[in-house]
This record gives structure tokens, C-alpha cells and sequence, in this order.
């Protein structure tokens, strides 16, 4: 018998349900390899690897980026949901504080409104003010002062105030 | 300066593909993402990925602060820009010129001067390389007079656009005031220049293009032609070198002139000059420079030898010109087929999804550049290339049955391809004697509808 792409659906459908992380099926010398939590195939990027006997297959990815990519993983979201995460709006240099040798615009342990600014993001010259976005108390503060942040990476956590 | 870390403001096949030349070549790579892009293979392949947008390109890859700003953050020496995107954007050779960055790539000056259809049309009649009988209109009278010197039918062309985009074709002169103001208006909307300009329309013209290395001191050496004129509304399907049936006193004359060109631009880097050669008479005319790596730069290299990625980076570090022109050797005959994630029987429509199985042919001869695993995404943002397929051979009829086995050794599930659609031309009779105009595809596909409609 061969795997037809309806069986391969059908399949990634029953593990998807499942409560199994992981599938690896041999039909007539194909191998079919189903992983839940995204993990990336062929990762040492060899296509000419690829060959008609490998046929690997991905389940639909979870939220989590994939172990091992070498995209900065941002840091395991918060469980608590009172518990928010600030991410940058661009990429640039993350600041802390309005200029070099000034205070922090907040700490751990500060309350801040939704305009509340809590850091500027340079990019080429040009300062972005990132503010909290939600009314609470900063709990965590991920980024170091003048480092390199990414666009979507989180740089500190509030707990919100209901 | 040696360059020992690039990073890559491009994605897709492109980007993996630069990624490989880095790694035989010992330099890191960092490849600027969207968020679209994360888990991609180049993300995964190079050294490092940084995300610097969201998925839409106007606010990540097109992003000039952004891309510097990532390469200065990530302390890479050089950007490589790809195709597409912002690799002929003067605005980011200029800000990478102004921040200590190398662009692989030309001057900024050089990006503007072919970047400007109308001055390119100037430099070519400067380097006595011949242009197509035109010229720039100011006016709906000034069109109305010249249009009928050169006769029609008439291209008019947006001066901002290019590769088909900003053309509108005119076969009585009656309607060419109203083509004009169309054009000029469409053209001020989506280049933000209404300029115009007019060309007497080639009906049965080949797409022949010259690949050239320049040194950015004036030295410029070729790498032999490409004809692309299998394309579908401008866009290239099959590409392959040498041109068939094409009279060797005619390729030297294309080869020379693309030189004369780009000697006369002090051309750095690596770049393309296309020209539109007439079927029958074999006159040819300039069309465009493409200052840029080109997506069918494989067929170049399969006959070659050269990987011109690696001398892309060699000229842009300041080891100028390695090669001369007599150490450039043309081995055999290379075909490129352009694998795309769109749907031949719905007008090509683009068709994002999951790839959920994917089988790459490999062999002697065969070269597969792409970006596509299992599990590969084809975002709905980006274009729908997911591979080129390259077959080389000692001639061109051995390199045409290597493709056609190649092609049918691929498959995709998942999204609907073009694959059926190259197995069309490659089997096709006039594909196959070689020579064929830009009309070919377009007729190819009439014929199969109104033979559908007949059966039907």
C-alpha cells in the first residue's frame, strides 16, 4: 500500500488529537515522522539529502518556536494570565533609561499606566518610546540595557492590577 | 577589510542560497527575518536569525533602518541584499555606505543610474549600445508626435518600473493619448514617478540577457548570455545558456556591448544586462540593467564554473577582479526551471499552505536550489518561488531530458505547483527545436484553452 496525502492528512489529524508527541510510521520503505511540538525536519538543511525513501512530515506547529531554531526563542510565556508580557514593537537598541547615566524610566516592583514609558528602542539614530500598554506592576525585566532586541521579543513582564 | 560575517537581508531560496557560498567560504551568517519567516530553513541554517518586522514586507524586508540597524547590532561586516527587496534600493547601498556596513552590490550612484529606465536608455546610446527607438514624452502631444515617427504598435513605459510592471502596449495611435495619461498616472501611484516614456513594441522578440562581473574600476569581464524568454506576463518560467539557435557573431556582439555598458558605469559587483533580440533579424536592442544577483544565475555557474556569489563577496571586500576574460570557459548547456507554489489551472493564482511531503530530484547534472522541507510554510506575503531546478549536460538536448527527468522525479504535496505546466514546455515541440519569443507561452496556453473549448 502507499500513503496517499488524504491517509497523511488523516493521520496527522488522529495524532494532533492524541495524546503521543510523536509518530514514526514505515509503509513500503517510507517513513513518515510526525512530531507535535514543531520540530524542524531537516535541519541541516542538506536537500540533496531528501531522497524518495525519506518522506517527513510536520504536525502543524504549536505557538512555541521550534527547539533549536536559531531565531532567539523569546523566554517561556508567563502561565499566570494576569501576567503580561511587553514585547519590542521593532527591532533596535533597547534603552532602560532617557540617556546615558539617567535613572531607568522603571524597575522591578514599579506601577505603571498604559502610557507609562518603560523604554526607548533606537533604531538608526531615531528613539522609539515604548510604553506598558497595560495598567500594573513590572515583575520581571528581560532585556539588558543597550542590547540588540528583535522585533516581537518580549523585554519585561507586568502583573496587571484588576 | 575581510568580510567574516554577512548578514542576509533576504529569505527563501535566495537566502539558502547565499548561506551555502558563506559556509564554503568560512564567513557567519546572520539572515534578517520577518516574523513570517522564523522558522524557515534559511533561519535555521544560518549562524544566527534576527526578526526585524512583522510578516509584511513593507514593515521587515523593506525596512532600510531595520536591516542596518540589524546588521550593526549583530556587528555582520557586509549585507548581502538577494534579489527583490531592497537589493536595488539606492536608499540602502547609501545608508550602508554611511554607517561603515559594505553593501555586496554597487555604488548607490550605479543602483540610480539603471534604476532610472530613461538615463539607462542614455548611458546605453553614450556606450554606442543600441536602444529601441523611443524616448521620454513630457506631454500627451509630445507622445502623440513621436508615437507616430516610430510607428505603431507602442510600449508606453513607466520610468520607475520595469520588469513588466508600469508597460502598456498601444496598437493604434488613436489610443495612445489615453494610454499615456493612464500610464503616467498609474505610475506616479505605484513608483511615486509619473514620468513616461515610449518604445516601439518588438512583436517577435527573444529575451537574451549578459551576465557581467565588474570591478567598480572600470574593468568588467561577461559570463555569457541567458535566454529567458519563456516567460509568462514578464515573468521568467524557463531559462537556460546558451541561447539556442542563435548566430555566434550576434552572442559576441550582445557580450561586447553588455561590457561597453557596464565599463562605461564602472560597474562593482555582479549584474545582468538585458536585451530584446529580434527573432527573425537578430537585431537587439538594451533594455535594463539589473543591478543584482539574478534568480537564474545557477545556469551561468553550471556552465562556468564560477560561483558568483563568491565573487559577488570577493569584489565587495576589495579583492576586485579574479578572473579574466580569458579564464572564462562556457562548458556544455544549462536549463532552469522555476518551481512555483501557484496554480496553473486557476490563471496561476499563488497557493500559500504547508508543505506536508516534498521529494527533490538529485543526480549527475542536477542542481535543486531551494528553501522548501517538509513542513516548509509558503507565507501568502512573499512571492510563490519555491525552487529552481537546474540541469547541465553536454548539450542542450541532453540537459532538456535530464530536466524532464528531474521534474518528474519531484513531488510536492500540499499546495498546488507548476510542475505540470514545465513538463507542457519541456515536451512541447518548439520549446524543444529552441529560439522561441516572449509570445511563446502566451500562445502555448491559448492553444491548450481553445483546443478544451473545441473538445469541450
Amino acid at each position: 500500500m502507499t500513503l496517499t496525502a488524504a491517509d497523511v492528512a488523516e493521520i496527522m489529524k488522529l495524532v494532533e488529537e492524541s495524546v503521543f508527541d510523536e509518530l514514526t510510521l514505515e509503509v513500503d520503505g517510507k517513513k513518515l515522522t510526525l512530531r507535535k511540538s514543531g520540530v524542524a525536519p531537516g535541519a541541516d538543511g542538506s536537500v540533496q539529502a531528501a531522497t524518495a525513501s525519506t518522506l517527513a512530515v510536520a504536525a502543524p506547529q504549536s505557538a512555541a518556536p521550534a527547539p533549536g531554531a536559531a531565531v532567539v526563542a523569546p523566554p517561556k510565556a508567563p502561565t499566570d494570565p494576569n501576567v503580561q508580557d511587553v514585547a519590542a514593537p521593532l527591532l533596535g537598541t533597547f534603552y532602560r533609561s532617557p540617556k546615558p547615566g539617567a535613572p531607568p524610566f522603571v524597575e522591578i516592583g514599579a506601577t505603571v499606566q498604559e502610557d507609562t514609558v518603560i523604554a526607548i528602542i533606537e533604531v538608526m539614530k531615531l528613539m522609539n518610546t515604548v510604553r506598558a500598554g497595560v495598567h500594573g506592576t513590572v515583575t520581571e525585566i528581560l532585556v539588558n540595557d543597550g542590547g540588540l532586541v528583535e522585533y516581537g521579543q518580549t523585554l519585561l513582564r507586568i502583573r496587571k492590577t484588576s | 577589510m575581510a568580510i567574516r560575517r554577512i548578514l542576509i537581508a533576504n529569505r527563501g531560496e535566495i537566502a539558502v542560497r547565499v548561506i551555502r557560498t558563506c559556509r564554503s567560504l568560512g564567513i557567519e551568517t546572520v539572515v534578517a527575518v520577518s516574523s513570517a519567516d522564523r522558522d524557515s530553513l534559511p533561519a535555521r541554517l544560518a549562524d544566527r536569525a534576527v526578526c526585524i518586522g512583522p510578516a509584511r514586507s513593507s514593515e521587515s524586508y523593506l525596512k532600510v533602518e531595520a536591516v542596518v540597524h540589524a546588521a550593526l547590532g549583530t556587528k555582520a561586516d557586509a549585507i548581502h541584499p538577494g534579489y527583490g527587496f531592497l537589493s536595488e534600493r539606492a536608499a540602502l547601498a547609501s545608508a550602508c555606505e554611511a554607517n561603515g556596513v559594505i553593501f555586496i552590490g554597487p555604488t548607490a550612484a550605479q543602483i540610480e543610474a539603471v534604476g532610472d529606465k530613461l538615463r539607462a536608455r542614455d548611458e546605453a546610446e553614450a556606450a554606442n549600445v543600441p536602444v529601441v527607438p523611443g524616448g521620454a514624452v513630457t506631454s500627451v502631444d509630445e507622445a502623440a508626435e513621436l508615437a507616430a515617427r516610430i510607428g505603431a504598435p507602442v510600449l508606453v513605459k513607466a520610468v520607475g518600473g520595469g520588469g513588466g510592471r508600469g508597460m502598456k502596449r498601444v496598437d493604434r495611435l488613436s489610443d495612445l493619448r489615453g494610454a499615456v495619461e493612464l500610464a503616467s498616472a498609474e505610475a506616479g501611484a505605484a513608483f511615486g514617478d509619473a514620468r513616461v516614456y515610449l518604445e516601439r513594441y518588438v512583436g517577435s522578440g527573444r529575451h537574451i540577457e549578459v551576465q557581467v562581473l565588474g570591478d567598480g574600476n572600470g574593468r568588467v569581464i561577461h559570463l555569457g548570455e541567458r535566454d529567458c524568454s519563456v516567460q509568462r506576463r514578464y515573468q521568467k518560467v524557463i531559462e537556460e545558456t546558451p541561447a539556442p539557435a542563435l548566430p555566434a557573431g550576434v552572442r559576441k556582439a550582445l557580450h561586447l556591448a553588455a561590457v561597453r555598458f557596464s565599463e562605461r558605469l564602472r560597474y562593482r559587483g555582479a549584474g545582468t544586462v538585458e536585451f530584446l533580440v529580434d527573432r527573425e533579424t537578430h537585431e537587439f536592442y538594451f533594455l535594463e540593467m539589473n543591478a543584482r544577483i539574478q534568480v537564474e544565475h545557477p545556469v551561468t555557474e553550471a556552465i562556468t564554473g564560477v560561483d558568483l556569489v563568491a565573487e559577488q563577496i570577493a569584489i565587495a571586500d576589495g579583492k576586485g577582479l579574479r578572473l579574466s576574460q580569458d579564464q572564462i570557459r562556457f562548458n556544455g548547456h544549462a536549463i532552469e526551471s522555476r518551481i512555483n507554489a501557484e496554480d496553473p489551472n486557476n490563471s496561476f493564482q499563488p497557493s500559500p499552505g504547508r508543505l506536508t511531503a516534498v521529494t527533490w530530484p538529485a543526480g549527475e547534472g542536477i542542481r535543486v536550489d531551494t528553501h522548501i522541507v517538509a513542513g516548509s510554510q509558503i507565507p501568502p506575503f512573499y512571492d510563490s518561488l519555491m525552487a529552481k531546478i537546474i540541469a547541465h549536460a553536454p548539450d542542450r538536448s541532453a540537459a532538456l531530458s535530464r530536466l524532464r527527468e528531474a521534474i518528474d522525479r519531484t513531488q510536492l504535496s500540499g499546495v498546488a505547483t507548476n510542475l505540470a505546466f514545465h513538463r507542457k514546455i519541456l515536451a512541447d515541440a518548439e520549446f524543444q527545436t529552441g529560439g522561441v519569443d516572449t509570445g511563446y507561452v502566451g500562445r502555448l496556453l491559448e492553444g491548450s484553452v481553445s483546443k478544451e473549448a473545441r473538445h469541450g
